[in-house]
């Protein structure tokens, strides 16, 4: 009898264990296989990115001896030509310099709008701001940036010619477009950044005597400034990377302009002109990988920098 | 009372910004759509494009468009699927998770145009598939992957607790917990997330001008067979995207009615989008109506 039950109770196990290999341990590992095999995948994205815009952005400098800090000041973008020593003139700074003036002057002029508006649909009139404004700063988002492009090139280029002159194309019709393209983004990220301050604050603040303004200013805009500036930077390395927007209107003249209306550049105009007349391999595509390899590591500190202020995040 | 004024000043303020961009959306949003829908018609949405003459239509484009968001959607949902349950289901809270993390943020912030590079430099010249359908889509996947990723990972997330638990406590495995009980859970937001983001990669352009192409060769409707190259679904063909269109007829184009064109193609996708954006919405609720008991 003893030995008898021993022996079912090992068969017992022995099947479980067997049915158990079989089907269900073998489904969750599968299961784990092809999770894992996803998120492998975009590691070897990413990384390969990285790699191969990097290898090729730094051969302008190993392969075709130009240097880097004739890259970072110089003013002159003729990579197709070389100066004395035999190194191509690759003096990016127009280029940068372009870059950084539409960004920072659309973010200027988008930032208090952005967040007006997101304090009007929080604060002040939720009911007219989530049925009305929150729908249409959605469909914003999604209009393609070419759209934007053109109805720069059609509207704001010819305006600004007749009103301010100049050509109509440069930074100032570049900023006006990216600050239009960007609002979206900022007011829906400000918005999550203000209405994650805890009803009690506000209500802390109300109680004190303070008016509505008073609360806005020093309570919910002070707590939420980490957020807001995330949002702004988010805001900002969107207008650093958009190319064909930016390229349709700024007119591609690579020389530091000297009024905001006059033809300027950003890097993304001159690489999208440039990558389809050039040779891969040749000194002058290898420039332009330099300044795809700019671009990358801009959106790599915008990300350090959104990271930093996360940190600093207390709701 | 001063304090009271001001308050009175900066809710002015805060209406005045608030009209003022309501204003500047409905300028725009008028602009495209009074411009633009009436150069659509039947003739247009079907004819090829004219490279010289006026009247030509963007039937190619439009039908390359689709045929890009459908082959994208095909490559990047599954690989958002499985790495999505990872990042919610599987990640543990460690370097490995945070690298991940970082690597999604990472692809996410890259500038499009610069993904579209990378794009071009492996597939188009380092395979040597040349500008083709199969290029764009893999560069829109890759354009496309870490917003997929989280809203399927959020969708998973706002799965309840309690229904994981109850899978787990029958005795059956994690992953098929996962299958059977989370992911049917969490499809309303997975869907719509997969259309919003369907907008998106419609409208890119600067991803696509160096992979997918900036022509369409002379197609035959009635070809259906997706190794000749005159079929509209050969994967290895160039191919031109409305967004695409737009960019490359404002900065090259000869014809006499470039803006006409470009005004009816931008009123074109913007009112796509704005399908898109609404089937979203709708077709989320309808799904979670029918799943759920509420």
């Amino acid at each position: 009898m003893k030995g008898e039950s021993i022996l079912e109770l090992k068969d017992i196990k022995m099947t479980e264990k067997q049915w158990n290999s079989s089907t269900k341990i073998w489904t969750e590992q599968r299961g784990r296989m092809i999770t894992l095999t996803s998120v492998s995948i975009m590691i070897i994205i990413a990384v390969s990115i990285l790699y191969f815009v990097a290898s090729k952005g730094f051969s302008t400098f190993t392969v075709n001896k130009a240097s880097i800090i004739d890259f970072f000041t110089g003013m002159q973008w003729k990579p197709s030509t070389l100066d004395d020593l035999g190194r191509p003139i690759v003096g990016a700074l127009p280029l940068i310099f372009g870059s950084f003036a539409v960004t920072l002057l659309a973010a200027i002029i988008c930032a208090p709008l952005a967040i007006g508006a997101a304090v009007f649909m929080t604060e002040i009139s939720p009911k007219f701001g989530k049925k009305i404004l929150q729908p249409v700063i959605e469909l914003l988002v999604g209009i393609p940036s070419v759209v934007y492009g053109f109805v720069g090139l059609s509207v704001v280029v010819p305006f600004l010619r007749e009103n301010i002159g100049g050509s109509g194309f440069g930074i100032a019709a570049g900023t006006i477009v990216l600050t239009i393209m960007i609002l979206p983004t900022i007011t829906s990220l400000s918005v999550d950044a203000i209405e994650a301050v805890p009803m009690q604050i506000r209500e802390a603040s109300l109680a004190l005597g303070a008016t509505r303004w008073q609360t806005i200013y020093r309570v919910i805009l002070k707590t939420s400034l980490p957020g807001l500036l995330t949002a702004i930077v988010f805001g900002m390395a969107r207008a650093f990377g958009e190319a064909l927007a930016v390229q349709m209107v700024i007119g591609n003249s690579t020389v530091i302009p000297s009024s905001l209306v006059e033809p300027a550049s950003t890097l993304t105009s001159i690489l999208t002109m440039g990558m389809g007349y050039t040779v891969m391999g040749k000194a002058e595509n290898n420039a332009l990988w330099s300044l795809a390899l700019v671009l990358l590591l801009m959106s790599l500190i915008f990300i350090i920098i959104i990271r930093i202020l996360g940190r600093r995040r207390v709701y | 009372m001063n304090a009271k004024r001001a308050d009175r000043l900066a809710t002015i303020i805060f209406y005045a910004i608030a009209g003022f961009i309501v204003l500047l959306l409905a300028g725009l949003f008028g602009y495209i759509l009074v411009n633009g829908v009436s150069h659509i018609s039947w003739k247009f949405i079907t004819s090829p494009p004219q490279s010289f003459r006026a009247g030509g239509g963007i039937g190619p484009q439009l039908f390359n468009s689709f045929y890009l968001l459908i082959l994208t959607m095909i490559i990047s949902v599954p690989l958002a699927l499985g790495a999505g349950i990872y990042m919610s289901e599987y990640a543990k809270k460690n370097i490995f998770t945070d690298i991940l993390r970082t690597v999604i943020e990472v692809l996410s912030s890259l500038p499009s145009i610069v993904v579209g590079l990378f794009g071009f430099l492996f597939f188009v010249i380092y395979m040597g598939w040349g500008f083709s359908i199969l290029t764009g889509a893999l560069v829109l996947t890759i354009f496309n992957l870490p917003l997929m990723v989280r809203v399927v990972e959020t969708s998973l997330q706002g799965v309840p607790d309690a229904q994981r638990e109850a899978g787990l406590a029958l005795g059956i495995s994690k992953w098929e917990t996962i299958k059977k009980i989370l992911l049917p859970a969490a499809i309303p937001g997975i869907v719509t997330g997969i259309i919003l983001a369907s907008g998106r990669v419609f409208g890119e352009a600067a991803a696509l001008i160096y992979t997918a192409g900036m022509s369409t060769p002379i197609l035959d409707i009635s070809n259906w067979n997706p190794f000749s190259p005159t079929s509209p679904l050969n994967p290895m063909r160039p191919a031109e995207t409305l967004a695409v269109h737009i960019w490359k007829i404002n900065s090259e184009g000869l014809m006499p009615d470039v803006k006409e064109v470009s005004s009816g193609t931008s009123a074109l996708l913007v009112l796509l989008i704005l399908v898109f954006n609404i089937s979203a919405r709708w077709i989320g609720k309808f799904i979670y109506k029918r799943m759920t008991a509420s």
